[in-house]
């Protein structure tokens, strides 16, 4: 028999543990929507922040090539120009590069050595990109200034067609070096998911497919990669979502001018590099605003290319399990 | 088929093979190569530049010596505040998402979208926590940048620890309850301790994504040339400092701006390997 005052002091307690346990449920699920509110705002505050631009310029800011602060005349075209290149040059190169590192990762190399590799693949990941600018700025720049740019204009700017892609002075920074800083940059996002789908493929198949007499490259080009394809490009879309976003590593090297040039060893902007260079320095609401407006581009653009990825990464677990 | 085509073709095959793991092999060298070449540079201009000046003497002028004192304290003031807004946040969504609502539409929801933050532009976030503090206070600020810093602190978070959650065994879950502990301190009690090296590794992966990021910091907290560590007003960190140094045209600067450089990058590394250590333990 529980006596009435312990019954009653029983139930206190009952009543406290209770209240706790659904005080803490209701924190951790306003944690939770709190991520869910963090994205609204960043859309809404860059929505609030674009409306001067949309008031003024409505989609004209798109497609216009002006960037003029003192006039007051902006458009977004040389910026969205430069980022889209830029990403396309460091994809031509990374994503072969990354593909054949995640071959080379899980069908050819030494089983002692895949491990420290992987390692440092992902180490690399992890460098703050603002040490890619520097490195680009004081060594890639000035090597590319006297080596590969002279080349490419002697050989290729020569050509009828694509020689307009090579044509100029060599600057040493412009758009094809911001291009190659980022493929460096997206190497490693590039080669250990692509390491890691390859590996999901179930052994049987590669197995099999040797079985016939296959070649490793076979294997590989017919086997492997069809297989682990969604995968891949979730991979892609997962660098090309870094590239169009990043910003210090370009910012050093792309040498900030607001045109539109058909050569790739001009000087040129992307979007985040013209936030970064400019902001601070932006008097007058016009000016900031469409600042602004350009970082509600960039993470509209860049939201499309993740979501994209997610869903596609999403597909190969769930067929992993 | 005469027996001559078929050995043809089977060497063509084999020429193919050769050809292509001579390229993945090339393709190896070529990335890693350029990886070792980074670094290298980054170890000689950066070492050559570092002496015991670097850590007790402020930013100087230009042509003149000095050190990175002021930066270095404004980046370590930064980072704490980002951890200690991001942490318990990130901990407790990513409770939310494996113990109670494991298998919502609420989380796979914040899971996405989660995901999506984990990549998304970091100077997007800058212009962000801009819209949304500096603006209103009408100043750059520490706190400014210390919040931007938080938003990028709180995927990683979530993420690891609703990875780590997810992976405590369901019999502790239910021995707690068949004791009768409430869930809220099973939670607490039993799978946080269950799961505290790979929460742990979180934080630390997060500190070292916070550690060199520069773009969201250029227009909250700013920067500052001179000894501050009021949180109201612009303070310096590292990273701003590295990219305002690097691209000036005085020698002093930019040596100090690869010194900056070689401090973070030796951060990061000895952050993301101790917490490869931490997670890899508990594997074992």
């Amino acid at each position: 028999m529980i006596g009435t005052a312990e019954a009653v002091t029983r139930a206190k307690v009952l009543d406290r543990l209770r209240l706790g346990d659904a005080a803490f449920r209701q924190v951790t699920r306003a944690a939770a929507f709190g991520v869910l509110v963090l994205l609204s705002a960043v859309i809404i505050s860059l929505i609030g922040g674009s409306i001067p631009v949309i008031r003024t310029f409505g989609f004209g800011f798109l497609v216009s090539e002006s960037w003029n602060p003192v006039t007051d005349k902006y458009g977004a075209l040389p910026a969205i120009y430069g980022t889209v290149i830029t990403s396309f040059i460091a994809m031509l190169i990374a994503v072969p590069v990354g593909l054949l590192i995640a071959f080379f990762l899980t069908e050819l190399c030494p089983q002692w050595l895949r491990r420290p590799i992987g390692i440092a693949i992902e180490l690399l990941a992890g460098i703050p990109s603002i040490i890619y600018g520097i490195w680009g700025l004081f060594v890639l720049a000035p090597f590319l200034q006297v080596t590969l740019q002279p080349f490419l204009i002697d050989t290729l700017g020569n050509v009828p067609g694509i020689g307009l892609l090579f044509a100029g002075p060599p600057y040493g920074i412009g758009m094809l070096t911001a291009g190659l800083i980022l493929a460096i940059m997206v190497l490693p996002f590039i080669t250990s998911i692509s390491r890691d789908v390859f590996e999901a493929v179930p052994i049987v198949l590669k197995e099999a497919a040797y079985g016939v007499g296959c070649t490793t490259w076979e294997v590989v080009r017919n086997v492997v990669l069809p297989y682990a394809r969604v995968g891949v490009i979730g991979g892609i879309m997962l660098g090309l979502g870094r590239a169009l976003g990043e910003t210090m590593a370009v910012t050093f090297v792309i040498g900030n001018a607001h045109r539109i040039a058909t050569s790739l060893l001009a000087p040129g902007t992307t979007i985040s590099a013209t936030i970064a260079n400019e902001f601070t320095e932006a008097v007058g609401d016009l000016y900031t605003s469409a600042l602004i407006t350009l970082g509600l581009i960039l993470f509209v653009i860049t939201f499309i290319v993740l979501a994209a990825a997610r869903y596609l990464l999403m597909r190969i677990e769930r067929r992993i399990g | 088929m005469p027996e001559t085509v078929l050995v043809s073709r089977y060497s063509a095959r084999r020429r193919r093979n050769i050809i292509a793991t001579g390229v993945a092999l090339a393709a190896t060298a070529l990335g890693l190569g350029w990886l070792v070449l980074i670094l290298g540079s980054l170890l000689w201009q950066g070492f050559s530049g570092l002496s015991l000046a670097v850590f007790t003497e402020m930013t100087p002028p230009p042509g003149s010596a000095g050190g990175l004192l002021n930066p270095i304290v404004g980046s370590l003031m930064l980072t704490i505040i980002a951890v200690a807004i991001g942490t318990p946040i990130g901990i407790l969504a990513g409770t939310y998402m494996a113990e109670y609502g494991r298998y919502d539409r609420l989380t796979s929801v914040v899971r996405f979208i989660n995901d999506i933050l984990l990549s998304a532009p970091s100077i997007v976030i800058g212009l962000f926590i801009y819209e949304v503090m500096v603006a209103p206070m009408g100043h750059f600020s520490g706190w400014a940048g210390g919040v931007a810093l938080a938003v990028l602190v709180i995927p990683v978070v979530v993420r690891t620890t609703e990875d780590m959650l997810t992976l405590v065994p369901n019999a502790l879950r239910e021995a707690a309850t068949s004791i009768g502990l409430p869930r809220s301190l099973s939670i607490m009690h039993i799978c946080y301790r269950a799961a505290r090296a790979g929460m742990v590794t979180g934080v630390l992966l997060a500190v070292a994504r916070i550690t060199g990021e520069t773009a969201p910091l250029l227009f909250t907290s700013l920067n500052n040339q001179f000894w501050s560590t009021n949180l109201n007003a612009p303070i310096a960190s590292l990273p701003v400092i590295i990219f305002q140094f690097a691209l000036s045209p005085y020698k002093d600067w930019q040596s100090l701006a690869w010194t900056g450089a070689l401090i973070i990058t030796l951060t990061v590394l000895t952050l993301s390997i101790t917490a490869r250590a931490l997670a890899s333990e508990r594997k074992s």
